[in-house]
Formats: structure tokens, sequence, C-alpha cells
């Protein structure tokens, strides 16, 4: 396997993104957004994709760059540590991921279309108040030579915003996987107003018709489609939500410096010291698995499991106690919406949800190693 | 997984091949335990026929030490090739032909500071399995705050006269050698006085005493000067600056501390471990504690990896055994106090082994520098934290 460091690729595509996000995406700009009453920023999604993001997995013959995951993750990462809002996770990760799985000329179409940064995606799969795709119960019934789908989604990330929908749904012997208008009769979208301040919605599918073109992949067969993206999406995701707890765990280090009180500076203190020092390990810790499953799915994605389950559950812990630490870090400070920390608390408590928990992973963790 | 080069693909082969030919059966019984460990030493007494068989073999390949160059006794193995060794040595369950101190952090230290004489004269009876070395830092008065030491070393032109006292020195009384932290110069501020100095245990003045511990007996000992005298070109770096080549001599002994927190990785997961227990992982507590350690295992071993790999394309990881040491040998307290638990009152006699297990593990947060002192490097050195 490729080695455990980032190549010089990689090294440069971070140092492009982050020169950029600083300028174009800082906090401020989700701060900007929220007061606005809005979740997301077009023209901004327009400049990633002209850049190249979109379709960073994209095969090359559609008009993408075809980087791969551990690129994908390093992007998602300098999102992560300015809390960048976009649908890149739900379009140019898991739809792009979904749809390259299926070699046709509609999947084809839509690939280049994401790469462009023409339509976005979002995956509609919750149906509970946990993420767990087996128990999908909305439910496309045969109807002629189509479907109609009907049932509720929530918890759709992306779901407001979105020009087109994955959904996944029962058929008679299995799980399907289509690829929806958003705007097509039957679909409802109620926006949630989520904490994080980015896009989600509940979405009502009431009869919704669907024919075999809006079928990803084969019918009573989402898995093999699904799968490679969720397995994508997760690996992603928690290399955002490691930048998350990079970024958040900078802020705390500056203010440990900087911060005075019984007249000095408080990173004198031995008890925050230490605690700090046990937060930076964490980071370095996780760093390994998020490096680790872009390698996997990059080189042998058909056994990535371990590895992005691993990924995201280390992600996951070591984000929740870096916002955790550094809210209690920062005092009083912390605790008011005019500082920043408590954006990052809100986005690290919902990617934790987003894409199964830590006790999901952890699971498949233990499930894969013999428990 | 991409497919390896041609040569490194030849490599396995012929490894493989050496392997399956020269290993005795009774090697390949699935690793090392610490009570199956080859040491060395000039006193050794091989355990088995097999034992020696399979360390002569490896000596003759400088498979005791793969990385080390071929002059010193080593294979001149690169990091790449280190990996397939170790990967096929696993494959069929091989032990390791020799384990020491001389390897692990002596034969490290030397090869950075050595000269090139040192090299030659210390570092192949270390990779034949000839000399067992053991460590002289800690004293009485000197645990966490080593560079305080008062073992002390007299210049006397053309040798030293040393005297004090050396403590948690493991295995010095079967060691033949100690590798210690002498105070030459009492005026010079604390880590500006201290030289490395080797010395032989068999010279006069030299005593040792075990210790007992919360474990049971150990191999630790005491370890006493008096008068002992040494001659002065045993002294490996500059006189006075042994502080550096005891840093840097710290940095490997702490990396192989937090590897030593078994089952990362490759090894056995801990489930299933657990789950041979007449309860196995029933108890949700239980099972959702070995389910984080679990998680918590793979990713430090990930992190090992990732050291190695950066430390080989040239990047600084100066600071990373802290981590290392810190994160692995917590871990691995957590993983014992696990297995008790799943133990259950099966564990609790002296004959079923895990109790000292367990016990031995609380002392891997302590050796080799604190965790503490882990976190107290890592917040000034990687983080900049003031005071």
């Amino acid at each position: 396997m490729a080695k455990l460091v980032k190549s010089e690729e990689e090294v440069m595509l971070a140092d492009a993104a982050r020169g950029f996000l600083d300028g174009a995406a800082p906090v401020a700009h989700l701060r900007g957004l929220r007061d606005a009453g809005k979740t997301h920023d077009p023209s901004l999604w327009k400049e990633m994709a002209d850049m190249g993001w979109a379709g960073i997995l994209v095969p090359e013959d559609a008009g993408g760059s075809d980087m791969g995951y551990a690129a994908a993750a390093v992007l998602a990462e300098e999102m992560g540590k300015t809390l960048v809002s976009s649908p890149f996770l739900s379009t140019a990760v898991i739809a792009a991921t979904a749809l390259r799985q299926v070699a046709d000329d509609r999947a084809k179409d839509a690939l280049s279309k994401i790469a462009s940064g023409e339509i976005t995606y979002a995956l509609a799969i919750d149906e509970s108040n946990k993420f767990d795709p087996q128990a999908t119960d909305l439910k496309a019934e045969k109807v002629g030579n189509g479907f109609r789908l009907t049932g509720e989604k929530r918890f759709v990330v992306d779901g407001g915003l979105a020009d087109r929908l994955l959904v996944l749904a029962k058929t008679d012997a299995g799980l399907t996987l289509f690829d929806i208008p958003a705007d097509r009769a039957g679909v409802e979208r109620t926006p949630q107003s989520m904490i994080d301040s980015r896009d989600a919605a509940k979405v009502a599918f009431d009869g919704v018709e669907a024919n075999g073109e809006d079928v990803v992949g084969n019918v009573d067969d989402a898995m093999s489609v699904l799968k490679p993206a969720l397995e994508a999406g997760q690996a992603v995701l928690a290399a955002e939500v490691a930048g998350v707890a990079a970024g958040a765990f900078g802020m705390t280090v500056e203010y440990l410096k900087e911060r005075k009180q019984f007249g000095v500076q408080i990173g004198t203190f031995q008890a925050l010291q230490h605690r700090a020092a046990h937060l930076w390990c964490e980071t370095e810790v996780t760093a390994s698995a998020i490096l680790h499953a872009g390698r996997k799915l990059d080189e042998d994605p058909e056994n990535a499991t371990l590895a992005v389950s691993l990924a995201k559950a280390r992600a996951t812990a070591t984000a929740s106690l870096a916002v955790r630490e550094g809210v209690q870090m920062h005092g009083g400070i912390g605790m008011t919406d005019d500082f920043d920390m408590g954006f990052y608390m809100k986005r690290a408590r919902v990617t934790a949800e987003w894409l199964g928990d830590y006790g999901y992973h952890a699971a498949q963790v233990a499930k894969l190693r013999g428990f | 997984m991409a497919r390896e080069t041609e040569d490194l693909a030849q490599f396995r082969a012929e490894l493989r091949s050496w392997m399956e030919e020269n290993c005795p059966q009774e090697m390949r019984d699935g690793g090392n335990t610490e009570g199956n460990i080859c040491w060395g030493g000039k006193n050794w007494k091989f355990q088995s026929e097999a034992q020696k068989t399979w360390l002569e073999r490896c000596v003759t390949k400088g498979y005791t030490v793969p990385t080390w160059p071929v002059a010193y006794g080593g294979a001149g193995l690169n990091r790449d090739q280190e990996k397939i060794f170790h990967e096929e040595l696993k494959r069929i369950n091989g032990r390791l032909p020799l384990q020491s101190f001389g390897i692990w952090m002596l034969g490290p230290a030397l090869l950075h500071f050595g000269t090139e004489e040192q090299k030659l004269h210390y570092l192949p009876p270390i990779a034949r399995g000839e000399i067992r070395w053991c460590q002289g830092y800690s004293e009485p008065g000197a645990g966490s705050d080593l560079a305080s030491v008062q073992t002390k070393g007299e210049d006397k032109g053309d040798h030293w006269v040393i005297n004090g006292q050396k403590v948690w020195t493991s295995y010095a009384d079967k060691a033949d050698w100690i590798f210690a932290l002498v105070r030459t110069d009492r005026d010079a501020p604390k880590h500006k006085g201290i030289s490395f100095i080797l010395i032989d245990m068999e010279t006069e003045g030299v005593s040792t005493r075990p210790i007992r511990l919360i474990s049971g007996a150990s191999p630790f000992c005491e370890t006493f000067f008096d008068d002992a005298v040494v001659p002065k070109e045993q002294v490996v770096g500059e006189i006075n600056r042994g502080w550096d080549v005891a840093k840097y001599l710290l940095t490997h002994e702490r990396t192989m501390i937090s590897g030593g927190g078994q089952g990362l990785g490759g090894g056995r997961s801990l489930g299933a471990v657990l789950s041979e227990e007449e309860h196995g992982l029933e108890d949700p507590v239980l099972r959702s504690d070995a389910m984080r350690a679990e998680v918590d295992a793979l990713a430090i071993s990930l992190t090992l990896e990732r050291y190695k790999d950066m430390a080989e394309a040239g990047q600084g990881t100066g600071n990373a055994s802290a981590m290392l040491k810190y994160m692995g040998t917590e871990l691995n307290k957590q993983r014992h106090e696990l297995i008790m638990a799943a133990g259950g009152s099966d564990a609790l006699e002296w004959d079923d082994g895990r109790a000292p297990n367990w016990l031995r593990t609380k002392a891997n947060s302590i050796e080799g520098g604190t965790s503490e002192v882990m976190l107290g490097i890592i917040s000034k050195r990687v983080l900049g934290l003031p005071g």
C-alpha cells in the first residue's frame, strides 16, 4: 500500500485549498450565511467546481480529475478546519461514487454535470433518528413498467438545496437506489433548521413515479452501488471531522498562549497543558486512521470497511473531545455566540450522527475483528 | 493492495523460501512471549536446540538486526524490506531469533553517535547475541528528573573511577555490559555534565541486587558502583554531552515500550481474546469498553506505521515517540484491565498468570518516562505552551 505519508501532490492540494478557503470561506462565511438565514452559497460552490473540486472523483472521460479518495479527504479536511458549507460531500463524494459504479450513458452524463458544478445531489437514506440503511421502509412499489415511491426520509443532508436525490427504497426482493429530480411531482421537502446552520431536509414521497431509467445500478441490488458510496462518504466525512477537530484545537492552543489569569498565561498551568497535550495525541492517532482509510479506498476498495469505520469512529470521538475541551478551556467566552467555538461544537455533533455514529462504526470494527 | 515492485517481490520470494528451509518447526509456535525470548549473552542458556539453531542461522544472514548495515552484523534492509521480513516471519508464526536492549536501544545510539571503531567493536557481538546489555539510567534520586543523576565518574587520566547507584536496571544480574549515565562534571548545569559510559559488568566494584515488584519477581535490579575502574575510551559521544545520547536512545526505548501494547494491528484482537472467557463479552459494559479499546489499538498501530513511513520520507518525527509511548502504554494498561475483568475470579490466582501481567503493565506508563513527562514534552515542544 502507498505510504501513510501525504504525497507531494496531496500537500500541494492541501496548501492550495487552504489558501483559497482562508480567503473565500473562513468561519465568518458560515456565520454570514446563518445570519442571512441561508444554508448554502451557490457562488462559492461554483468557484470550487471551477477549481475542479466537484469533479475530484469523476472519471476523466466525464470531465473530472479522478484524483481519488485520499485526495478528496485532503480537501475535506481543509474544509472542516473552517467549517466550509458546501455540497461537496453529498455531491462530489457520495453521488459521484455511486454513479461511477454504473457504466451507462445516463450515469456518465450525471457525472459530467457533477464535475461542472451544474447539478447537486443529496442522499436520502435515514428514516429513523439513527443511520441504518438496512432498516429502509420507504416503498418503491412496482406499477406497470415503473415504480411508485411512498414514504419519508429525514436528516437528508443538503436535501434542501439539492437538484437531485439519491433515494434508498425497499423493492420486492431487496433495496433499490433511485436517482430522481428533487422537483418531481409528489416530492415534498421540508427544510430542517439544523444546529450547525447547514442544509438538511425532511423529504416526503407521496406516490412519486419512477421508471427503470431512474434506478442506479440494478433493482433489488442497491448495495453494490451504495456500499462504495457510503464508505467513500464516511471516510471523507471523517477527514472533514478531523479538520473540525484541528480547527477547534488550533484556536484552543492559541488561546492558552494568549489568555492571562492570575497574572500569567493560562497555558502555563499543568492541568491545562496535559489536557491539551492529550488532545494533540488523539488528533495524531486519528490522522493515521484517516489517511489509511483514503489509501485503502484508493487501492483496495473491496476490503475497506474496517479502515473506513475505524476512521469515522476515531474522528467522531476526537472531534467531540476537541470541541468539549475547546469550550471549557476558553471559559465564558467559549459559550458566547460571538465567538466561533460554538460553531465547531455544533458541526461536530451533526457530523457525529451523519452516516453512522461512533457506536455504529465501533460495532463495525468489532464485528470485523471477531468480537 | 498495490502490487509490489519486482525487486521487492523477488526479495519476498527468496526470504520466504529461506525461512521455510531454515526456521525450525519449534520456532514457529505463534511468536514471542515473555518466557520464550532469546536474549543472548555470555551466560545465555538456550531453551532448546531449535532456539540455538534459529539464532545461528539468522546471524549468518544478518536477520537478528535486519536494518543494521552488513558491516556491523545486520542485513542492510530498507524499510520496505524490513516490513516484508516481519510479514514473512509472521506468516510462518515464527519467533524473533534474538531480542535485547543492545538491539533496541544501545545499537541505534551507537549507530548514530559511536565512532567507527566503537561500531565495529560493540555492534557485531550484539547482532550475534554474544553480549547482553542493560541500561543504567534511573537512580533513587533521579526518576522523572533523569538529568539529575548523581552517579559520579572521576577523571583519572586514562580511566574513570565510578561510584554511585542505579535502579530499575532490567536484567542487570544477567547482563554482560551496562550503558550508564554518569555525572562527569559536577559544576556544569545538570544536562551538560553527564557522560554516556559503557561498563563491563565484570568490573571489580560492580554489583547487583534484584527488586521484587507488586507483580512478583522481576527482571529489575539495583546496580551499585563502588570505585569501579573504567577505561577512558568507553564513552559514547563527547564527554559531558551524554544527555544528547541519552535522549536519542530514549526515543527508541519509548517507541519500543509503546509497541509493547500487544495485539496492536496484526496481533489478536481484544474481542477474540475476551470472547474465550466463560462469560465472554456478554456484559454490555465490558463489551463497549473492549470495542473502544480495539478501535484505539488499531488506530495507534497505524500511527506507528505512519511515523515509520514519515521517518523514512525524511519528515521529522522527533516528538513522536512521546506520543506513541503515552498512547500505547495507557492503552496497554486498559487492555489488561479488561482482560482481568473478563477473566473474573479465574484471573485472580497467581498461577493463572494474568494477574502478574496486569500488575506489570502498570509500570508501562512509568518506565522510560512517565505519561506525565510525555505530556509535558508534548505541551512544550509540540504545542509550544509556555512555562
